[in-house]
């Protein structure tokens, strides 16, 4: 038994293009383009490998996954391998057919984004005319085709007033799961920071509604719920832990610990083929770097919880005090939690309301 | 809903029961979830096929493992409980 223990999830970035254009898009600003994107016999090849490390689900994400023509053959691979395929997807490229090849390679579960629940204002944060129909069309096939099905919204300060359509519309599409996410600040969402910031009275206002509809639902449909760090006390457990449970694989194959970890510097990724993927998971630099919690500073040094959060967000840590290694300021143990606090609640009310659109 | 001895498991859509050869352990995959099985409760999840009762279930675990059925039936009951909260078993 190797000193690290092996990863549980791999998350497949096959490319950055997509048709849509959200201003809270997670790629990094610098996105690659399609020349940069590697081979079917690539993702083969990495499949393989880490099916062989022990990973057991695979994520195909992008930019839009369903840009890739070979995307039925990877599903089909990654089936093969024992690995449990998982498709996140804004599905406006997909059509009834397409979707049926999916299932058929072996796809076990679907999750759709939307942008809100009026096809007007969705349209326009995602600035993809008709986008917001087709996704419904989409949607509503999936769970006919034997597929898991998750709904993902992603709520900010200019759509959290239709949550409550929301969670009726994923009920009525027959979700199996709703996961409301508020914006995550990284990539493009931090650029976006001050047209996506909610109010301190939105943010309370949708916890006691999810709260509501939770106990009301109960297990006919799950709702799991993201909370926006800037109003939070307590910090994420960050992807389960720097290179403890999941490593992504960027469209070029270079490997990160988490899809924001570009914006980190000095971090050294290496890439898929040059050297064996266990050898980048339980060696690699970048994974190294910030593993366990020897890398700690203090509050997090000497707290009882650090291994339970893992020290919290290194992206975050960095893109609000400037050093990936600080406390995430997320944690009221924090000394920069309070200015985290006033810069959103001062961005959520000088009410910005044009967005930067993610182009590549 | 809370389990019955009349209850029917199955598991839910997008839900597999695998053996994970790197860990040598059985384990339960899900959308974006992985759960660790011991012996016990994989040999109740490959009793769920949406046919057979919770009741029934555990009259099977038993013969096959020399137990007494009422104990048995308290573990089947609690785990489909379990299971049914985590959305992983529609009863």
């Amino acid at each position: 038994m190797s000193r690290v223990p092996p990863p549980l999830a791999l998350m497949a970035e096959l490319t950055h293009r997509c048709p849509l254009q959200c201003p809270y898009c997670s790629n990094p600003l610098e996105m690659l383009k399609a020349g940069q994107e590697r081979d079917t016999a690539f993702w083969f090849g990495l499949i393989d490998e880490a099916a062989a490390l022990g990973v057991l689900q695979i994520h195909f994400s992008g930019g839009e996954p369903t840009l890739r023509a070979d995307l039925p053959r990877l599903i089909a691979h990654a089936s093969m391998a024992g690995l449990y395929a998982n498709l996140i997807t804004s599905a406006v490229l997909l059509d009834e057919a397409k979707l049926r090849a999916l299932a058929d390679a072996g796809l076990g579960h679907v999750q759709i984004s939307l942008q809100g629940a009026d096809p007007e204002n969705a349209d326009r944060i995602g600035n993809y005319k008709g986008g917001h129909n087709k996704k419904l069309a989409i949607a509503r096939l999936v769970p006919e085709l034997g597929m898991s099905h998750t709904i993902n919204a992603v709520v900010h300060r200019q759509n959290l007033h239709e949550l409550p359509e929301m969670i009726d519309l994923a009920l009525s599409l027959g979700a199996d799961r709703l996961e409301i996410a508020h914006v995550q600040y990284h990539g493009w969402a931090l650029r976006n920071r001050a047209a996506l910031m909610p109010t301190r009275a939105q943010f309370e206002a949708a916890n006691t509604l999810v709260e509501a509809r939770r106990a009301e639902l109960g297990a006919r449909m799950r709702i799991d719920y993201v909370v926006p760090d800037y109003y939070a006390d307590v910090p994420k457990t960050c992807m389960g832990g720097w290179g403890q449970k999941l490593l992504n694989v960027a469209p070029d194959g270079r490997v990160l610990p988490c899809h924001a970890a570009e914006t980190i510097p000095g971090l050294v990724f290496d890439r898929v083929g040059e050297q064996p993927l266990r050898e980048i998971w339980e060696n690699g630099a970048a994974f190294e770097t910030f593993r366990g919690t020897a890398w700690m500073q203090e509050p997090c040094a000497s707290c009882a919880l650090k291994e339970q959060d893992w020290g919290g967000c290194r992206c975050q840590a960095l893109a609000i005090t400037g050093d990936a290694a600080a406390t995430d300021p997320v944690c009221a143990l924090s000394p920069r939690h309070a200015e985290m606090n006033a810069m959103a609640a001062m961005e959520a009310e000088a009410g910005v309301q044009n967005f930067i659109y993610r182009r590549i | 809903m809370s389990v019955t001895l009349q209850s029917v498991p199955a598991l839910r859509r997008g839900v597999r029961r695998q053996f994970d050869t790197a860990r040598n352990a059985p384990v339960l995959m899900a959308p974006e979830r992985v759960v660790m099985l011991d012996d016990i409760a994989d040999a109740i999840i490959a009793e769920c096929d949406g046919k057979r009762s919770a009741g029934e279930i555990a009259t099977r675990l038993a013969a096959r493992f020399s137990a007494p059925e009422a104990d048995v039936l308290v573990d089947v009951l609690a785990f489909l409980e379990e299971l049914s909260e985590a959305s992983l078993v529609a009863l």
